[in-house]
């Protein structure tokens, strides 16, 4: 009951209140927006979130994720472009429907769909978030090493990319975070006598760059690009039919998402793909999938909102990011100085609830935005990007120099960016990286104070029952990529 | 026989491997990975009292020789499926390239807003935007609102710069 009123609290927070508007409000535009999205977003926004108090600013990037998740599936139904990759699946029967004259029916099902997978999934969040806490008591060093370790593997099965380039991505991003004064030696590593590389590389100045700016150069390669837009006269609220005919496809990719989203490192975009996949499978009409069927837009915005909140479960219980945008939230949490983890659990329980209950206002807050303005929003696409990327460069610019007024740390993004815009041009995903350089200090410090405790033994490791539960799971992860059909490289 | 008449001739035409993506690709990654192994047998060497499990160098020591093996896994597989060739880098790229350099230099030696305002002018000048109005709304405006946001509501002081410079005097 308790938890509850606390879950309760942004409501009679005005300050919060408005964070979550503007989080909202924010968050749709971006993922409007083909190319920028809840993680790039995030990022661009992490450093504005200085000014405010901890609290305020999860809520105002939890409420870019939610609201970024569903604005990908506006552009996705109307341009066929996803506004955020999460919305990929979208597109197959949201755009067929659209050119049909149903725009509006198709935008409905998707702003139904993904509100009730948001929702749902913040119920996930709300009941396995602190039984998941409750078991990372059990954890010592040894076994966050592990955990860290399964993490790290799980991204070799993200998206359809290769497994084996994301976990070249993974090791780069763990390398990067080696940059600096070693922290339990203070040995300088890779600082080749830069003074400014001693404290080692921020997280913000590569999730910027790796993004933003390597999105930017995407884009320079995009121009010619003609987008076919469909116009939207009003979003309707589905049918009696389009109910009957969905309501058992969004509560299973509800369920699907929220599950999906709780693994490290995978997230809104497998989810979706796999929502999509499993609504075909469960349909009585398969063969209009692709054509324009309510049950595709339905199973695919579903799951990939219920994403959201199954991949803060491990990212607050746990510190391991579920997803690209979680990553970029937990580095809004470290640099706030919040450590997540159980004990946050039990010394910070407002502030948890604060998050959770937050989350569930941006839910309800998408979908009157999504229902009443997306005719509006979805005129932000028309603004082109030979104005907009400017204008996104100014910003990245400016708030990376306001992190520590250092001109060093606006060249380290300047670089990521071109490293970012090659990795992606070669299929090499940008996540892994973040999600290593996030993860990198952890393995790391695990690794050494385990060694430390099992005096250099190494298969001290091996009398860890969790330990070793966590090591399968990393084989397992590492060996189920190969199970498809075709290993890509 | 046609087929195989046609597979010989995209063999003829495949060219050597060494003008291949993948292998220019990952050859990149092993010689930066391998100069930087060498870089990690610099680290200093902490004396057994003081060293917590392993040295500083084995962590990053391991992680590179990880990517070297992942990379040429990577190389093998590829020879079996070819990387899909990709499309030649169109002009905008370079220049929007060249002009990032020109932000650096200009940041460095001139004025950080001013390097703001070259960019987004010659960004949105090459990347076809000609309405003079629109280029001085992106390359002047917009930096000016940007400015004063974070001077006034996040109060940073910006790098000196000859425009900064009159601002703030």
């Amino acid at each position: 009951m308790e938890n509850l009123y606390l879950m309760m609290a942004p409501l009679f927070s005005s300050k919060l209140l408005i964070v979550l508007f503007f989080g909202t409000l924010f968050g749709l535009i971006l993922g409007v927006l083909p190319g920028l999205g809840p993680t790039t977003g995030g990022a661009l926004i992490l450093p504005f979130t200085m000014t405010l108090d901890p609290l305020s600013a999860i809520v105002l990037l939890t409420s870019i994720y939610c609201a970024g998740t569903y604005g990908g599936a506006i552009t996705a139904v109307l341009i066929n472009t996803p506004g955020t990759p999460a919305a990929a699946a979208t597109c197959l029967d949201g755009y067929p429907l659209a050119q049909k004259g149903e725009a509006g029916r198709a935008l409905g099902m998707a702003t139904v769909s993904s509100t009730i997978g948001g929702i749902f999934s913040v119920v996930v969040l709300v009941f396995f978030a602190p039984l998941l806490a409750q078991l990372a008591y059990e954890f010592g060093q040894p076994e966050y090493f592990a955990l860290a370790i399964f993490g790290l593997t799980m991204l070799a099965s993200i998206g359809d990319g290769s497994p084996i380039k994301n976990l070249i991505a993974g090791a780069f991003g763990i390398l990067i975070s080696t940059i600096g004064k070693d922290f339990m030696t203070s040995i300088d590593r890779f600082t080749f006598g830069i003074n400014e590389l001693s404290e080692g590389i921020g997280f913000i100045p590569v999730v910027v760059g790796l993004f933003a700016i390597s999105e930017m150069l995407t884009q320079s390669t995009l121009l010619d690009q003609v987008f076919k837009r469909i116009t939207l006269k009003a979003v309707k609220l589905p049918s009696i039919d389009d109910y009957k005919k969905t309501w058992k496809t969004i509560l299973r990719s509800s369920g699907i998402g929220s599950f999906i989203g709780v693994l490290p490192a995978e997230g809104g975009t497998v989810a979706s793909l796999i929502g999509y996949s499993e609504a075909k499978r469960w349909s009585e009409k398969p063969e209009e999938f692709g054509k324009g069927s309510i049950e595709g837009i339905a199973g695919a915005e579903a799951a990939n909102n219920a994403a959201t909140g199954g991949a803060m479960v491990p990212t607050l219980a746990l510190g391991i990011p579920g997803s690209a945008t979680t990553a970029v939230i937990l580095t809004g949490l470290i640099i706030h100085g919040v450590r997540p983890g159980p004990d946050l659990f039990r010394e910070q329980p407002e502030f948890l609830y604060g998050i959770f209950g937050s989350m569930l206002i941006a839910n309800i807050m998408f979908f009157v935005f999504g229902f009443f303005g997306a005719k509006i929003f979805a005129r932000i696409t028309l603004v082109p990007n030979k104005l907009l990327w400017p204008m996104i460069f100014a910003v990245s610019v400016c708030g990376i120099y306001s992190l520590n007024q250092s001109l060093i740390d606006v060249w380290i993004m300047l670089l990521f960016g071109v490293i970012g815009f090659f990795m992606r041009r070669y299929g090499f995903s940008v996540v892994p990286v973040i999600i290593g350089l996030i993860l990198g200090e952890l393995v790391e410090g695990t690794l050494r104070q385990s060694l430390v405790i099992f005096e250099g033994n190494w298969l001290m490791f091996l009398t860890r029952p969790i330990a070793i539960t966590f090591f399968a799971l990393s084989i397992i992860a590492l060996i189920f990529p190969l199970f498809k059909k075709k290993t890509k490289i | 026989m046609n087929n195989v008449q046609n597979k010989k001739r995209a063999n003829k035409s495949r060219s050597p491997f060494f003008f291949t993506d993948s292998f220019k690709v990952l050859s990149l990654i092993i010689i930066i990975s391998s100069i930087l192994l060498i870089v990690t047998f610099t680290f200093d060497i902490v004396p057994p009292i003081l060293n917590r499990g392993i040295q500083p160098a084995t962590f990053p020591k391991a992680l590179l020789v990880l990517i070297i093996f992942l990379t040429l896994i990577v190389y093998f597989l590829s020879l079996k499926i070819p990387w899909k060739k990709e499309k030649k880098l169109p002009k905008q790229f370079f220049i929007t390239l060249y002009n990032f350099i020109l932000f650096i230099i200009i940041a460095k030696t001139l004025d950080f807003f001013l390097a703001i305002s070259v960019l987004s002018f010659l960004v949105s000048y090459f990347w076809g935007e000609r309405r003079i109005i629109y280029l001085l709304l992106v390359s002047i405006l917009f930096p000016i609102i940007v400015f004063i946001f974070f001077e006034t509501i996040l109060g940073l002081r910006f790098p000196p710069g000859i425009i900064t410079n009159i601002y703030y005097n």
